[in-house]
Order: C-alpha cells, then sequence, then structure tokens
C-alpha cells in the first residue's frame, strides 16, 4: 500500500442512493452501536442483530457477514516518543500492524486519527511512512493531530501525508455506500482555548455535506474529539457545535476521534462520537485526582499492553450500522 | 550579639525577593524557566532590558515557547531537556503560550 494515497475517490462527487428503510432500522439497533472495549468476544452487526463472531484463543477473529465493509482505526502511533512511558512505540505499532494483518477479513482501510508523529518532523513522518507500508490494506486515510502540526503548522504533515497536492488537511470520499469525512482540527489555536476547525473548514464541511443524501451513513475522522470532554486540558474542540449542527440531519453519523488516548464515548441522537485508545501511551482520566496535567502515564511493567490497542470498524451496507470493537494489544 | 530570628528570617525574604531583578551590569543577565507538569515556572517573570531568558522542557511531551502574536518568542517544539532563549532588549510585556497545549500560557514583564 501506499502510505500518503488518499486513494481516487477523494473529493469524488456524491450520489448515494436513498435509503427509506434505513433509518428505523437505525433506530432499532442504537443500543448496539456501543463500543466493546477489550472484547474477549467479538461483536458485530448484521441484519439489525449483534452477533458475537467468536474469538480463537490467539485472539483470532472470525470472518464478518457478507456485504460487510470493514475498516480498522488507529491513533497517536506518536513516532519519535521514547521516554519512560513506551520507550519503544515502533514495537507497539509493529504488534498492531500484526493484529490487523490478522485479521480474518483484510480491512478496506486504515484510518489514522492523528499524531502521527510525536515532534512533527521529517523523519519521524518518513519512519510512520515506512512502518504504515506493512499494514495488509488498501489505502490509509490519515488526518493529523497537534503533535503533527507543531513547528510550521501541517506543511510537513503535507508533505508526507497529503497525498492530493491541494495543500489541504480535510478531504472527503465515498466507500461501501458510506460518506468518510476526514477534518483538521488542531489548528488556529489561540492561547487559553480549545483547538478549532476554522470558518473556511467549515464552510467546506457545509458544502461537502450538501451533497449527500441525510439517509447515508457519515463517518468522520478528526484528531481532537469533538465534544467537550475536559476543557483545562484542550479535550475538545471550539467550534464542534457549528460541524455537528451540519451533521445532525443525518440519520447515521459515527464520529472517530484520538487525542485522548483512552476509548470514550457520546451517543446524542444520531451522532455517535467515539475515542480511541493510542498505540504510544496512556493518558490520565479527564481531570484525575492527582494528575494535574495530561501528560504520559507510566504503567506498571506488563500492564501497558492492555492501555493500548486499535479499534475494527464495521458497516453493513445499506443498513448505516456500525459496530466497532476496541482491541487491545494484550487480552 | 545573636541576630533576631525574625529579622534573620526578614533579610532572608529580601533577598529573595531582590534575586529575581538583576543588578545593572556589563555582562547580559540571564534566567531560567522551567517547563513541567504543563506549565511555565514561573509563569509571570520581571526582567530588565537586555536579560536573556532560557526555557527548558522537562516533561516528556514536547511544548513551545510562542508569543500570541508570533513574536518575538517562536521556539520550536521543544523535547525532553531541550532549551529555547531569548534576550529581551525592548521593554514590554511579552505574553507567550505552547502552540501544542494552548492552555499553557506565561508572560514576561521587561522594565527598566
Amino acid at each position: 500500500m501506499t502510505a500518503s494515497d488518499h486513494g481516487p475517490d477523494r473529493n469524488a462527487g456524491h450520489a448515494p442512493a436513498p435509503d427509506p428503510a434505513h433509518d428505523a432500522g437505525r433506530r432499532r439497533a442504537l443500543g448496539c452501536l456501543a463500543a466493546w472495549t477489550g472484547a474477549a468476544v467479538l461483536w458485530n452487526i448484521a441484519g439489525g442483530v449483534p452477533r458475537a463472531l467468536g474469538m480463537a484463543s490467539g485472539g483470532a477473529a472470525a470472518a464478518a457477514p457478507p456485504g460487510t465493509l470493514s475498516f480498522v482505526q488507529i491513533s497517536d502511533t506518536h513516532i519519535g516518543f521514547g521516554k519512560a512511558a513506551n520507550p519503544d512505540v515502533v514495537g507497539s505499532l509493529r504488534r498492531a500492524i500484526a493484529d490487523i494483518n490478522a485479521l480474518p477479513q483484510r480491512p478496506a482501510f486504515v484510518v489514522h486519527t492523528g499524531d502521527i508523529s510525536h515532534l512533527s518532523r521529517a523523519d519521524q513522518f518518513g519512519q510512520a511512512r515506512e512502518l504504515f507500508q506493512e499494514i495488509r490494506t488498501d489505502r490509509l486515510h490519515t488526518v493529523p493531530g497537534e503533535h503533527d502540526a507543531i513547528d510550521d503548522g501541517v506543511a510537513g504533515y503535507l508533505r508526507a501525508f497529503g497525498a492530493d497536492g491541494r495543500g489541504r488537511s480535510w478531504y472527503s470520499f465515498d466507500q461501501g455506500g458510506a460518506h468518510f469525512i476526514g477534518l483538521n482540527n488542531v489548528q488556529n489555536f489561540k492561547a487559553g482555548t480549545m483547538a478549532a476547525l476554522g470558518d473556511e473548514q467549515l464552510a467546506w464541511l457545509k458544502a461537502d455535506l450538501a451533497g449527500v443524501a441525510h439517509s447515508t451513513p457519515v463517518v468522520v475522522l478528526a484528531h481532537i474529539p469533538l465534544w467537550t470532554i475536559w476543557a483545562p486540558w484542550g479535550w475538545g474542540t471550539s467550534d464542534a457545535d457549528a460541524a455537528l449542527a451540519l451533521l445532525r440531519p443525518f440519520g447515521s453519523v459515527t464520529v472517530l476521534n484520538g487525542h485522548i488516548h483512552q476509548v470514550m464515548q457520546k451517543v446524542e441522537g444520531h451522532v455517535a462520537l467515539h475515542t480511541a485508545m493510542s498505540l504510544a501511551y496512556p493518558l490520565p482520566t479527564p481531570g484525575q485526582a492527582g494528575i494535574g496535567e495530561p501528560g504520559p502515564v507510566t504503567v506498571p511493567p506488563g500492564q501497558l499492553g492492555r492501555l493500548l490497542g486499535t479499534r475494527r470498524v464495521s458497516l453493513v451496507r445499506g443498513r448505516g450500522l456500525l459496530a466497532l470493537i476496541d482491541t487491545p494489544l494484550d487480552r | 550579639m545573636k541576630p533576631d530570628k525574625k529579622t534573620g528570617l526578614a533579610l532572608t525574604l529580601l533577598a529573595a525577593l531582590a534575586a529575581p531583578l538583576p543588578a545593572p551590569a556589563a555582562a547580559p543577565a540571564q534566567v531560567t524557566v522551567s517547563i513541567a507538569g504543563f506549565a511555565y515556572g514561573p509563569a509571570g517573570l520581571t526582567v530588565r532590558p537586555g536579560t536573556e531568558v532560557t526555557w527548558i522542557n522537562h516533561d516528556q511531551v514536547p511544548h513551545t515557547v510562542t508569543s500570541r502574536t508570533g513574536k518575538p518568542l517562536a521556539s520550536p517544539a521543544l523535547d525532553t531537556d531541550d532549551r529555547y532563549s531569548h534576550t529581551f532588549t525592548q521593554a514590554g510585556d511579552f505574553e507567550y503560550y505552547c502552540t501544542v497545549h494552548p492552555f499553557m500560557s506565561g508572560v514576561v514583564h521587561v522594565r527598566q
């Protein structure tokens, strides 16, 4: 695979078929939208009914039913980090890649929800690109994290991961009957406030969504959570409400975030927001007592692999249902 | 005669208060700001023109020292133990923050 290839359908036009049956089915299954964390049993959804697929002792999962679009989310690899909280982030990423390559159904693509690098350095982006090429999938879709936007904004990130050459760090594409959107919500930093999407990107989002039927499932990728989890640590997007207002008319919206290095979720009407585990190091829980800042947490030996992991996302075509399975490296 | 305890304490406090204000000298004064626990220490600093201020990052994650207006402070990403120095020549109030963690902020007051 080519790490920087966002695919030929990037920014492609949208002509999704309306699906009147979708909404009711989606409502019936709303309770199934939860993420399954640390699962010893993998779940999937087919026909609106969640089914345990079973997991072998080695952690191998059974194949998903036909007609399912399956992709994998990884996040916060922080290539270049090497301190006490995880002296071997490359090893952690390689373990995740081995898990992805062992999936019974090859993922259609992999998404990386930001903080690819630790310091935005060219050698870190380059090393990450080389590592991602070990993933057996067709494409990698990335969004920048704030660690990818130090010094020169997203210029260095775009040199390594901005395949379309438009100099833009946001995009959309259609696959498997769903509309995917990648956003950059790590810039426009102002002292004392949370990051933002910015007016230019919001205008683009509005125009992009104007061509999408409301029955089309929408999947949004963005690094920082699109809801405020803990403002004192910058765990939120200051203009997220403007983006969510544009997404609310859609029958099924799934937002996949990173940044906080732990699984959290929020379901608000038809919008489900999920953060993912990191592949570098754990962070404290929001506002955790005794830890006054969101710095890397060094855990006792043997525990790190339980706090790092990947997420498999499956979408049954025509139903707008997404099943999320979070799988730690150690299980 | 044994010095009075209270006077001694007061003298110590006076010395401590006086310490951050460098005496006029030929060599430029130098002051260090520690970055630890996602905070600048001290967050507020008063120096004379000609003072070189050096920030040292002690955290496991990168921080920056960046003026709200983009200058004069514009450090690159400071990895653990990295330093960034700037000599303030003009009087004024120089607010700065960390672009990676914008909730971190500090200010340097440069006074004649």
